[in-house]
């Protein structure tokens, strides 16, 4: 099993999905047994959904998709 | 041409979580819709390079990271990672018992997500120097993994981790900034020993 320094210094790449199935085993192991780390976890999880959350859903330009559509036409590719 | 046609439907579906990351990516809207056509332009004349199967949406952000990079950014060249003041490490959640309960009136469950305005968020992703804040888009915005922005960047996985992680820190910090700035914080609540 992991321990506190370990899960703190790889807790990012877990949130990333970025640790071996048996590394994350490790780490989930000692979340459960350590409400330290598994406050440090929620805390960083949620930052990381509300980041994702407020940065996207820009409104659109008007007309932004119509523009778009013209860059599939075979004026385009006859330009070359 | 039924692949052309696929192809298209298939890129436009993209089109607004490209537009959102290109307004990042650039900070104003008349350049982040001409990044998002050119693009488009550009994915549309390499189509035969284009093969089924490919993730068409890591596709079309890496085209559109290397248009950024490439066009918008000629500085991307020259190393920026001096740019970034060392911050400490899981800087806001060491600060978190400095935020006045008083001062927030919603239930702890959602206070992380009224706590910060999406004018805040979009603030301190813009205001990071470019070398960390296009990483850090593509990973926590985008959800691409460290491979998938390595080759985005055409940078090493290693280079990848340490600009995300120095970028997030310096995100935390700025947001622990805006909060400082509108009054939800109190520094005398913080345990000096932390």
């Amino acid at each position: 099993m992991a321990d506190c320094q370990e899960t703190l210094n790889e807790l990012e790449s877990y949130l990333d999905s970025e640790l071996s199935d048996a590394r994350v085993a490790e780490i989930i192991g000692h979340l459960k047994g350590c409400v330290d780390c598994q406050g440090a976890y929620e805390f960083h999880a949620e930052l990381r959904t509300v980041i994702k959350t407020k940065a996207q859903n820009e409104e659109l330009p008007e007309g932004f998709l119509d523009r778009l559509l013209e860059c599939f036409g075979d004026d385009v590719l006859g330009a070359d | 041409m039924g692949a052309r046609e696929d192809f298209t439907t298939d890129a436009m579906q993209y089109a607004p979580q490209l537009f959102s990351t290109a307004l990042r990516m650039t900070r104003n809207r008349a350049d982040a819709e001409d990044l998002v056509q050119e693009t488009f332009l550009k994915g549309w004349r390499a189509f035969e390079s284009y093969q089924d199967g490919t993730n068409l949406r890591a596709w079309l952000f890496r085209i559109m990271t290397n248009t950024f990079i490439n066009k918008y950014n000629s500085q991307q060249r020259k190393p920026q990672e001096t740019e970034l003041d060392e911050v400490e490490e899981m800087f806001l959640f060491r600060r978190m018992g400095a935020f006045d309960q008083s001062k927030m009136n919603q239930s702890a469950e959602d206070q992380m997500l009224e706590l910060f305005t999406d004018e805040e968020v979009k603030n301190a992703i813009e205001e990071l120097p470019e070398t960390f804040r296009v990483p850090v888009l593509l990973s926590d915005v985008e959800g691409f993994s460290y491979k998938e922005i390595a080759e985005m960047l055409d940078v090493p996985i290693g280079t990848v981790m340490s600009r995300l992680h120095r970028g997030r820190k310096a995100m935390q910090k700025m947001l622990y900034e805006y909060a400082k700035e509108r009054g939800l914080v109190d520094e005398s609540l913080l345990d000096p020993q932390d």
